[in-house]
């Protein structure tokens, strides 16, 4: 098309002119104008190519509706591929390029795949390329992945910055045109907090710019209970009426402004939503549609009285529908000329007639384009009689030069946001349109979304669902006054033109232009059997591209609906999902990134830990010392040496990461002995006890000591990976299954600071700074729990050992922990008292054959692990009644053993076990290994892990495997308990 | 005869301007008694009928749908195949499967586009490196192809990974089975009904079974849509309504059924060529031959049968995504859906006869049945046409629920759930 610049009109600021570049060179637009009014101005028409044919296409709409004018906006780690001309306003210095085009956009080498088009029928691809051999695919797959994909995403991080908001009021209007604004308007005047959005760059609709949008808007700018959000798109409704939205906060600048976020995300929550998102233009097919020149007469209109351009030089329009004559009447007053009107319509209104003798333009009634002409370019049309029945007629056509044609095939209301919130849409027969269904959550529809398409109509229709809204929130609305708007003469009743070529037409005839789904894919579809609309959208990929199928979808419906000889609503729709435009996955991320992503938990002493050379880990979300490394130590060097020096003196860890869940209430040893699997009843105060958890299923599920404080009070630990799963099932437990208990529940994990002091002099470190704590054996026996104080500091001592050693748990307010840890390692100074990390504890625990996480892995049964002793037989508890199944005593089950290398090798984690004599290959697995360490106690490296058999082959040989690195280690089995079984360390 | 599909095919119908190709598949209405009915017609239920047919040689064969075939979580997942399963009973099903993906296309003489472009599975700190490790090795226990990268490995394999010093979850490394990969899954459930109906099955779209004819304790038939329909056996593989359709048959079902979402981007020029997982964070990606990005999440926090999911998944998901791929977070989501899995406790599916005689049971796939449709169909058809299940699925019985004998794959399973 030969677009330019008209001399005078549009809402576009003349006074300050903008320098942009589109594949390198240089253009001028104007401040209001887009990315694509600007290159139709300067007389570009070729915008891009399409996605398998890779035809040169032009502007086809001014909105977010476009299917053809895709670029690559900006460059480098900001460039954004696939981005719509139509909606990206221009800025001085803007960049783009065309995309899916090689070498150039004019000459582009893939549009060889025309030549191939007769192959290219809609899902060719699944009938061939399936050999000669199997692994054929592949390589056509690597060039087919080449040819496809429009634009190439940045490889570099992106530098901008996302916002999220929360946002919750009264009434969500969703487009702000003239049933949006009055929707605002009279749901404001009830005093509701109301968010008025919109994806255009201002506010106003088809109202934009006029006078009286303008004193609407400053009212409503004016209220404290109105937020106006201009450049957002609401794109998804989803349950409870939340609604998601993006503010696109600095897209229309080259960079976002220092303390800017590029894009803001908005979670609203509506207790109410008037959905006045409007309509779109659909076209008429017709042969070679998709002529760049060939646009939407809507768009037409809109470059024209918004940008002041005009879409061509003689410009042929098409339609169906009166709604045609709004653009003839805009080009005319603007200058443009207006060669022929083409309408299938035999008759048309007094108004239309009227405009059109005002156009000069040649009106054909009762006539269709049944063909565009020209090269990469329009040059004209061809013209056909059009029986409503028959269609059009072949032979006998006319040719028309144009270079630019305006269609118009009627309108589809802008349903989607409806369709999502749920209900399936309501087919209007008058309109050949769907509207939306019925509500099933608190919506209502204003204006031509659903199906109203008069201005004065729309007025009071959004007026009529703002105040309804308002007043199903319990407010009470003002009327408000229309904007005098006088009934239109214009009627968008569209006849029914869904195709408009002859039975022996030329051309391809493009349904849904950014995909190169055509008409004829369509009836291949039919043939085959892809008939219900969901196969054909699949198959064909009609509606599946970057737009949408928003000028495709019904026109697709309307053609299978002929093939079927069904009507378009027994053919169905499909359901729309969000979101309604595209989203960038970085506004949906939001501020979710580096550090934020997930919070870390840091422990109190965590500060003390890293300037004392611990190396830290993570474990869930938080981070503990693995080992404290000193000069040039190995991992093994580093734990066997802390681990030796606990068990020679004493050394301190860190277990401030467990679960702590504090149990009180008048049930709460009952409470406790149904949740655990062991006696709880007759815990006494003072006392500790170590406690196992089964699943419903029986399986175990977590273990942890609880500290009975009072009377009424508990202190549960659980393992650090099951603190939250514990609380919620507890409290679960508590508000379904047991109501009648009177107990409550609450998180203290990150109130208590806990360290283990492990060791022989244990007692003798905490005796000496302990204010006010016999520490003898008789006064805190072994699994006592004393209050006292430490410096001062109150203190829970506990008397626990999951080292094997005498060893004692502190625990203090979180706000103390560094200082009673501190203070602690002070003390033990003369006794050479260390600090220990996780995998010396891994190590401790292990040479004693403590189950720890890599046991507990969900899958093993308190059997499994030879702790069959601590499920009471005794009494009901979480697990007890499916505990006795054949599957969880079946002898069968892997069960716990040690292991021990016998040939000095290192048992890796992970290796599985098979019989030294299986020479198949691969081997049989008799089980796995699940913890392994050096022990420093035994010198020797040893694991635990699940064998078959385990207790009954104690004394065999077996080899640990490790096929990854094919390592095999000797291994021997023994029992768990490598260290000390008779416990005497702990007692003494 | 269903004509052959082939380069030769489609340049023959291309001069004839595709007007003589046949249907894919008859729509007959349903007959008054079949041998065997599939309730479901989805990838796994079509599967079934075309090896009934194919290797059982049961002639008279229905596929009822309520919908549209393929439509359910066949046309809704990720399209991801792999059988790096940790269990000898899992593994043996999803390698059995894997074999079968190798040699679908030919078989079917339908192209699913089975892509062996590697799956890895992210490890991010020492529990997940030490039970990747674990399972890496069970996988070779098993025969199957299982190897391990380290960081560096995994940056050369994916240039595109964020590894950067500092990250939440830094990547320590990952395991890789490189004879995983993607198939598309529309073609799958399309070529499997193709297949079928041309070995006689009668293939019933919009046909909706509401109850099951149960006479002395074993089926009769089904009460649809279109009338009752007498069979001899039924196999009911109804994903999602799993539940709904074992109550119809009186008993009960240990299945959740959740929606689990995905979205695709806009599509872009090959950026990342294998396909990448991650449990820890609840997220995994791959991209399409047509150039999307298509992004699995984890389930909804609460059960339903909604399928669209919620919008915090979405962002946690998303979240996840640019967090190892930050130069994801221009690009834009095109879709987003949602499917309802039907989740059993252990994560491990149920292939099984029921309480009711001649009445079988596939289901409870939860988020990872497409990878397991051709294997899934193979043994189902097997244990209805033998009226037991074959080796490969005796163990994934509805009974292991009462005895105790579960086949947990959690730690397999794409996310948790």
């Amino acid at each position: 098309m030969s677009g330019y610049r008209l001399s005078s009109g549009g809402q576009i600021d003349r006074a300050r002119p903008l320098s942009f570049a589109f594949d390198g060179k240089r253009y001028q637009g104007y401040a209001g104008d887009t990315l694509a009014s600007a290159l139709l101005a300067n007389g570009v028409d070729l915008f891009g190519r399409s996605f398998k044919y890779h035809r040169p296409r032009g502007l086809f709409s001014a909105g977010v509706e476009e299917p053809n004018a895709l670029v690559t906006l900006r460059s480098g780690a900001r460039a954004e591929p696939n981005t719509r001309a139509t909606v990206v306003e221009l800025y001085d210095g803007l960049e783009a390029s065309s995309q899916n085009r090689w070498p150039s956009l004019a000459f582009d080498v893939m549009a060889m795949n025309q030549l191939a088009g007769p192959l290219f029928s809609a899902g060719f691809y699944y009938k061939t390329f399936m050999g000669p051999t199997r692994k054929a695919w592949m390589l056509y797959e690597y060039f087919i992945r080449k040819a496809a994909g429009l634009g190439a995403g940045t490889l570099l991080p992106d530098p901008d910055r996302y916002e999220e908001m929360n946002a919750f009021c009264d009434v969500l209007v969703v487009g702000a045109g003239p049933a949006g604004l009055m929707a605002a308007t009279a749901a404001a005047s009830s005093g509701a907090r109301v968010i008025l959005a919109d994806e255009q760059s201002a506010l106003g609709g088809n109202l934009r710019g006029s006078a009286s949008a303008q004193e609407n808007l400053a009212g409503l700018a004016a209220l404290d209970n109105v937020t106006l959000l201009a450049r957002t798109t609401v794109y998804g409704y989803y349950d409870d009426n939340t609604l998601g939205a993006v503010e696109r906060v600095a897209d229309h600048v080259a960079a976002p402004a220092e303390g800017q976020p590029r894009e803001r995300h908005w979670t609203i929550r509506a207790k109410q939503v008037v959905l006045a998102t409007g309509a779109i233009e659909r076209p008429i097919i017709f042969g070679d549609n998709d002529k760049p020149g060939v646009m939407l007469a809507d768009a037409g209109r809109l470059y024209v009285e918004r940008h002041g351009v005009a879409p061509g030089r003689r410009v042929a329009v098409f339609a169906n529908n009166d709604g045609a004559y709004r653009s003839v009447a805009a080009l005319t007053t603007a200058g443009v000329a207006v060669s022929a009107i083409v309408d299938a319509r035999r008759e048309i209104g007094a108004e239309a007639q009227a405009i059109a003798a005002a156009s000069g333009a040649e009106l054909l009634l009762g006539q269709v384009v049944t063909r565009a002409l020209g090269g990469q370019r329009l040059s004209g049309i061809e013209v056909a009689a059009f029986d409503p029945v028959q269609g059009a007629r072949d032979g006998a056509q006319r040719q028309i030069s144009a270079d630019c044609l305006l269609v118009s095939g009627g309108w589809t209301p802008t349903i989607h946001l409806a369709s999502q919130a749920g209900g399936p849409a309501r087919w209007d027969d008058s309109l050949t349109a769907f509207l939306p269904g019925e509500a099933s959550q608190p919506w209502r529809a204003a204006g031509a979304c659903q199906g109203t398409l008069d201005s004065a109509a729309c007025f009071a229709e959004g007026a009529q669902a703002g105040a309804e809204a308002a007043r199903a929130c319990g407010l009470s609305p003002n009327p408000v006054s229309l904007p005098g708007a006088k009934t239109e003469p214009l009627a968008d009743v569209p006849l029914p033109v869904w195709d408009a070529r002859p039975p022996h037409g030329k051309g391809k005839a493009f349904v849904d232009l950014q995909h190169d789904v055509t008409a004829s894919d369509i009836s291949l579809a039919h043939r085959e059997g892809f008939r219900s609309v969901e196969h054909l959208k699949r198959y064909t990929t009609l509606g599946m591209a970057t737009d949408q199928g928003k000028t495709s979808n019904v026109t697709g419906l309307a053609l299978m609906a002929r093939e079927r000889k069904l009507s378009i609503p027994e053919v169905g729709t499909t359901r729309f999902r969000p979101p309604y435009t595209p989203v960038s996955l970085g506004a949906l991320a939001g501020q979710a990134r580096g550090s934020h992503f997930r919070p870390t938990r840091r422990t109190a002493m965590h500060d003390w830990h890293v300037e004392n050379g611990a190396e830290m880990q993570a474990a869930g979300l938080w981070l503990r010392p693995r080992i404290y490394a000193q000069g040039s130590e190995t991992v093994e060097q580093a734990y066997s040496r802390e681990a030796r020096q606990v068990r020679a003196s004493v050394g301190m860890v860190d277990v401030s990461t467990l679960g702590k869940i504090d149990v009180q209430g008048l049930d709460a040893a009952e409470f406790l002995n149904r949740v655990y699997s062991n006696g709880f009843l007759k815990l006494p105060e003072g006392k500790a006890r170590y406690g196992l958890m089964l699943r419903e299923d029986g399986f175990l599920w977590d273990d942890g000591t609880t500290w009975r404080l009072s009377e009424t009070q508990f202190l549960m630990t659980t393992t650090t990976a099951n603190a939250a799963p514990v609380l919620s099932q507890l409290e679960f437990l508590l508000a379904a299954v047991w109501p009648e208990l009177k107990v409550a529940v609450t998180s203290v994990t990150e109130q208590w600071a806990g360290m283990a002091v492990s060791g022989p002099k244990s007692r003798e470190v905490l005796a000496s700074v302990l204010d006010d704590l016999d520490m003898s054996n008789e006064a805190l026996p072994f699994m006592g729990v004393r209050k006292g104080h430490l410096n001062g500091l109150p203190v829970l001592v506990a008397r626990l050992s999951f080292s094997g050693e005498l060893a004692y748990e502190v625990y203090c307010g979180a706000h103390h922990g560094e200082a009673v840890w501190s203070r602690i390692l002070e003390a033990g100074k003369p006794f050479g008292m260390i600090p220990y990390g996780v995998e010396a504890l891994g190590t401790l625990r292990i040479e004693k054959g403590h189950v720890a996480g890599p046991e507990l892995d969900g899958r093993t049964t308190a059997e499994d692990l030879g702790l069959a002793g601590m499920t009471s037989r005794k009494k009901h508890y979480i697990g007890s009644s499916m505990l006795k199944r054949e599957g969880l005593t079946d002898p069968a089950r892997l069960k716990l053993v040690g292991f021990v290398s016998a040939d000095g090798g290192k048992i890796r984690a992970g290796a599985h076990l098979v019989a030294a004599n299986d020479t198949s290959s691969p081997p049989r697995s008799l089980g796995h290994i699940t913890s392994t360490t050096y022990s420093p106690a035994l010198e020797k490296y040893i694991a635990l892990g699940l064998l078959e058999d385990g207790p009954e082959r104690v004394g065999e040989k077996l080899v640990a495997t490790y096929p990854l690195k094919n390592i095999d280690v000797d291994v021997e089995v023994v029992s768990s308990h490598f260290f000390d079984p008779e416990g005497s360390r702990m007692h003494v | 005869m269903t004509p052959r599909y082939s380069v030769f095919s489609l340049l023959r119908n291309a001069l004839s301007y595709h007007e003589n190709w046949q249907q894919a598949w008859r729509s007959p209405e349903p007959k008054a008694r079949y041998d065997v009915i599939i309730v479901g017609g989805g990838g796994h239920g079509l599967a079934t009928a075309y090896y009934l047919a194919k290797l059982h040689g049961i002639k008279s064969i229905a596929v009822v749908e309520r919908g549209w075939l393929g439509g359910g979580n066949t046309g809704r997942n990720t399209t991801i195949v792999r059988s790096n399963y940790l269990w000898d009973q899992s593994a043996a099903l999803y390698e059995h499967a894997m074999k079968l993906w190798e040699g679908l296309s030919q078989d079917l003489n339908y192209n699913v586009m089975f892509s062996q472009r590697g799956v890895l599975n992210l490890a991010h700190n020492q529990h997940d490196l030490r039970e990747t490790l674990r399972r890496v090795n069970a996988n070779r226990l098993n025969g199957i192809d299982s190897e391990f990268l380290n960081a560096q490995q995994v940056k050369e394999m994916v240039p595109i990974i964020d590894l950067r010093e500092g990250g939440r979850y830094p990547v320590l490394g990952a395991s890789l089975q490189r004879r995983g990969g993607t198939a598309r899954h529309d073609a799958v459930a399309w070529g499997y009904a193709r297949g079928a109906d041309a070995l006689g099955v009668d293939i019933i779209q919009e046909c909706a079974v509401n109850g099951f004819r149960i006479e002395n304790g074993k089926v009769t038939g089904v009460e649809t849509s279109k009338g009752l329909i007498e069979a001899d056996k039924v196999g009911v593989v109804t994903a999602g309504h799993s539940s709904v359709m074992a109550n119809m048959a009186g008993f009960r079902l240990p299945v959740q059924s959740v929606p689990l979402q995905a979205l695709v981007s806009e599509p872009v020029k090959p950026i990342i060529d294998t396909v990448v997982m991650s449990g820890a964070v609840h997220a995994y990606v791959s991209q399409s031959d047509k150039g999307e990005l298509v992004i699995g999440a984890g389930v909804d926090g609460y059960i339903g049968y909604g399928q669209r999911g919620s919008m915090q998944v979405t962002e946690e998901t998303l979240a996840a995504i640019c967090e190892l791929f930050p130069l994801f977070r221009r690009m834009r989501m095109l879709r987003q859906w949602g499917g309802i899995v039907d989740v059993c406790p252990d994560a491990s599916p149920i292939l099984s006869k029921t309480p009711v005689q001649n009445l079988y049971l596939n289901c409870g796939w939860g988020t990872g049945g497409f990878k397991a449709t051709p294997g899934s169909g193979w043994a189902f058809a097997h244990t209805i046409a033998k009226d037991e299940p074959h080796e490969l699925n005796a163990a994934f019985t509805l009974d292991r629920f009462r005895t105790g004998f579960l086949i947990d794959e959690h730690g397999a399973a794409a996310v948790a759930h």
